[in-house]
């Protein structure tokens, strides 16, 4: 699930075909489906439909595909009319032209071609799902999701399914599911024989909606919508379309899963956010969460990256700036006492996007946690990316005189200015001194850049170990022991944590170097407190993976 | 009085030898908190803080007697087991911590308290404070900072958001009015005690005149409440802001609740819902103190300053 940097195109199951399984050898549901990599927590449309066919829910046969030549070998195979959806998380993919009906595999292709040049949003369609065209005789919605209110999921049933359903309120009927017992099936038949369907279909329905909601307490999904289950002239009782979200607090229960990423997103994940998610996996101190944001790319648009903590107070902050007149290119929360080195990850994660004109960050403003360990990180990412975009960093809290005192005096020489503010300080006034600044800096737009590295990194000279988060995430710590006179050398002692002790006049290693490797927060803290002691001996070569040149698993 | 926990209220802490379990126990203690035991699995027989620890809840109760509420610090996935173990061993009141609690879980959780007649707050919870009594979790980070930050008065909060629940107690407290008590209710989408359900504790508490809440997007918290204010089960002022105007639908925004699906749990929809029900609704965070204090003196409650 982790440690893999799996490409969406690569991760389509190449060979299978969707529809009803041969193979009936006891299984882990979702195996067939969606093992080769399911990028998130909500599913594609022919990934959700690959669960309930293994639940036994008919499917339309079937088969997603990435090409105009796959669409039309597809279309050959399945001998008849088609249908064609796009596979993207939007609710109007028939409005905006994300679903045809190609006659031939040559219309197929031809469409297939221009569907795969679609965008939603900022993101490219990525993968189109060609199906057999169904004679539909009667149309249902089906939705499972979770009612916060009843502390239990609701099974929602409209006997008139297709879009707009979800506005026709007083036609859909709401019926309580158990969370262990499932739907009463007596009262889906009851209400389903209410209806004008005919007789001949409604054990096949009443099996597939009693079969739905049982797949999602299999797989612990957070909502499972058939809209529409169908029936047909040919009198088959068929999943037409399907939206499943697995609740990503138990995607560690599901390996046969396969999802990459436990994020809940509006579109297929960016670079940027797997890389987060891997730094999530890696460092459990805390909480790190990053997700783009969409952006327009208007001339009068200021985007600035935004690093909340908390997820109450970033969203709270993010209302502030954007009330200032900003576009935030991002959302990230840091909280739950991180470390230092989450922190600076988080900030080199915000950082490697291109023009944004500001760094804002900003929580609670009056947060539980230690907050220097945060000013430690944001310190470190600013000092070797040498910001010249103005940062506005609002540290309320505990520690938060420390904090603010670390991150202004580290920054100090850096081309653009890096404030702190506290507990006492609002957000909107934050936000306001925040503009100024970046008006003052004349909005120059941010480039991403390499870290800069002291001359004393890879040194001979130099005293070097390794440190580490997991075997996919290490990085080195190297100590300038040529420049070590007695006030550095204090001072590295002073500020490493227990991690050096003085030897001869110079620092050394106080514990073994397997106990060392573990100290990759206390070391960022180390090179900041000695530089900001006027003794910048230390560096933390720490490089990011999916954001340095490295990437996950590489190393 | 305050509501849900005091100084007279006996404590159990399950996973108090852990990291968080034995800070939090520290805090809590500083705070003024009555916590009696706490428990580990195949730990019984050591101390923490002074505090005895057994091995499961029952042997807890058996050796200190009647437990009112337990807090929970385990990993997440072991929560559900912890906190059906502290329902069936008839605690009243269970305090789930951790973040990340699979939904199904907190479902199971909901099932067994409602049967066994208990409540819970969480997941997810930084905790629960009533300020010179007493806390449960981690809200305050320590004691020193908490017992500046937070001043007893007449105000309620609650809060879908840990760090704003500090936070607006904080900057109310700033403006000259303290607390009752502070409630975190959880940041995720299944929690135990919601909103509405902690208003009307409020509602029930003489000792507090008005109700402060932090509201997100996402879920129906705040239209419940609002629809409880419109029965007329709450009638203490209600004083109310709701992060997420600018988030857009299908994105969560980290907590497990602040997600809109299907149009449903919009920004302008909560503010419309409260603002029908006589609720002051601030458009920006900042506000909210003063609001709160313009409120109480509407109401003819005297505050300090």
């Amino acid at each position: 699930m982790t440690g893999r940097s799996i490409d969406v195109i690569a991760s389509i199951p190449a060979k299978t075909t969707i529809g009803p399984s041969r193979d009936r050898t006891p299984k882990t549901l979702g195996a067939a489906w969606v093992q080769e990599g399911t990028p998130l927590a909500r599913l594609h449309e022919y990934q959700g439909k690959g669960l309930l066919a293994e639940s036994g829910v008919a499917i339309p046969r079937g088969k997603p595909c990435v090409t105009p030549g796959e669409a039309r070998m597809i279309a050959e195979s399945l001998g008849g009319p088609c249908v064609m959806k796009i596979q993207a998380w939007t609710t109007s993919r028939k409005a905006q032209g994300g679903v045809v009906f190609p006659e031939t595999p040559d219309e197929a292709a031809e469409d297939a071609e221009r569907l795969l040049q679609m965008r939603i949003g900022q993101f490219p369609v990525e993968q189109v799902l060609v199906e057999e065209r169904l004679p539909i005789r009667d149309e249902l919605f089906v939705s499972m999701s979770i009612d916060d209110a009843a502390r239990a999921p609701v099974l929602l049933l409209s006997l008139t399914g297709g879009s707009g359903v979800e506005e026709r309120a007083e036609k859909v009927r709401r019926l309580p599911v158990d969370p262990d017992e499932g739907v009463d099936a007596s009262l889906v038949r009851t209400i389903i024989a209410g209806s004008s369907i005919e007789e001949r279909f409604h054990d096949g329905l009443v099996d597939a909606i009693t079969a739905a909601v049982r797949m999602a307490r299999e797989v612990e999904a957070r909502s499972v919508e058939i809209n529409p289950l169908v029936t047909t002239e040919d009198g088959r009782v068929i999943a037409a379309d399907s939206r499943v979200t697995i609740d990503d607090y138990a995607v560690f229960r599901h390996p046969e899963l396969g999802i990459e990423i436990a994020r809940e997103l509006d579109h297929p994940p960016t670079p940027l956010e797997r890389s987060a998610y891997n730094i999530e996996q890696a460092d459990h101190r805390g909480t790190f969460y990053f997700a783009k944001l969409p952006t327009t790319g208007a001339d009068d648009e200021r985007p600035i990256g935004f690093h909340g903590a908390g997820g109450g107070g970033s969203m709270m902050s993010m209302d502030a700036v954007v009330g200032a007149g900003f576009t935030p290119a991002n959302f990230t929360d840091t909280s739950g006492n991180p470390s230092s080195t989450k922190v600076y990850a988080a900030a080199r994660v915000i950082l490697h996007q291109a023009g944004i004109v500001g760094y804002f960050g900003s929580g609670s403003g009056v947060a539980s946690q230690e907050q220097h360990h945060s000013a430690y990180g944001l310190a470190k990412a600013f000092r070797e990316l040498g910001l010249d975009i103005p940062a506005v960093i609002r540290l309320g809290g505990n520690s938060e005189d420390r904090a603010v005192e670390i991150l202004e005096s580290a920054c100090a020489g850096l081309p653009a200015p890096v404030v702190g503010f506290k507990k006492d300080d609002p957000p909107a006034r934050c936000a306001e001194r925040f503009k100024d600044l970046v008006s003052a800096n004349g909005e120059k737009p941010w480039t991403p850049r390499e870290r800069t590295f002291p001359p004393f990194v890879g040194s001979d000279a130099a005293m070097v170990f390794e440190i580490g988060l997991s075997d996919a995430w290490k990085g080195h710590v190297w100590v300038d022991l040529a420049s070590c006179d007695a006030r550095a050398t204090a001072a590295v002692v002073e500020h490493g944590g227990g991690v050096f002790k003085e030897v001869d006049g110079k620092p050394a290693l106080a514990i073994a170097p397997d106990e060392a490797h573990k100290k990759d927060s206390e070391m960022i803290a180390c090179e900041i407190e000695c530089a900001r002691a006027g003794a910048p001996v230390v560096f933390v070569d720490l490089p990011i993976p999916g954001v340095d040149h490295v990437n996950w698993g590489e190393r | 009085m305050a509501i849900l926990i005091d100084e007279t209220r006996r404590v159990l802490v399950q996973g108090i030898t852990g990291r968080e379990g034995r800070a939090r126990t520290k805090l809590m203690l500083g705070m003024g908190t009555n916590v009696v035991c706490g428990v580990t699995p195949g730990k019984g027989g050591q101390d923490v803080d002074g505090v005895p620890v057994y091995n499961d809840v029952a042997e807890a109760i058996r050796a200190c007697g009647e437990i009112d509420i337990s807090v929970v610090f385990v990993p997440a996935r072991l929560v559900k087991g912890a906190a059906i173990e502290a329902i069936e061993a008839g605690v009243g009141l269970v305090v789930l911590v951790p973040d990340r609690v699979p939904v199904w879980d907190a479902m199971a959780v909901a099932g067994c308290a409602a049967g066994h007649g208990s409540s819970f707050v969480g997941p997810n919870t930084l905790g629960i404070l009533s300020p010179g009594r007493g806390s449960l979790g981690m809200i305050g980070g320590n004691a020193e900072s908490a017992k500046q930050w937070f001043k007893k008065g007449p105000v309620g909060v609650i809060s879908r958001s840990g760090g704003m629940t500090s936070s607006c107690a904080y900057y109310i407290g700033q403006a000259g009015v303290g607390m009752s008590t502070l409630v975190h209710v959880g940041g995720d989408q299944v929690l135990g005690l919601r909103i509405p359900d902690v208003a009307l504790l409020f509602e029930d508490d003489p000792e507090t005149e008005a109700i402060v809440i932090f509201g997100e997007i996402g879920g129906s918290q705040e239209e419940d409440l609002a629809a409880l204010m419109q029965a007329g089960r709450v009638t203490k002022p209600v004083i109310a802001y709701i992060g997420g105007k600018v988030a857009k639908e299908g994105t969560r925004f980290s907590h497990a609740g602040a997600i809109i699906e299907g149009g449903k749990g919009t920004h302008a929809g909560k503010v419309e819902a409260l603002t029908e029900a006589g609720a002051t609704v601030v458009d920006s965070f900042g506000d909210l103190p003063a609001a709160t204090v313009e409120t109480l003196k509407a109401a003819g409650i005297a505050v300090g300053r």
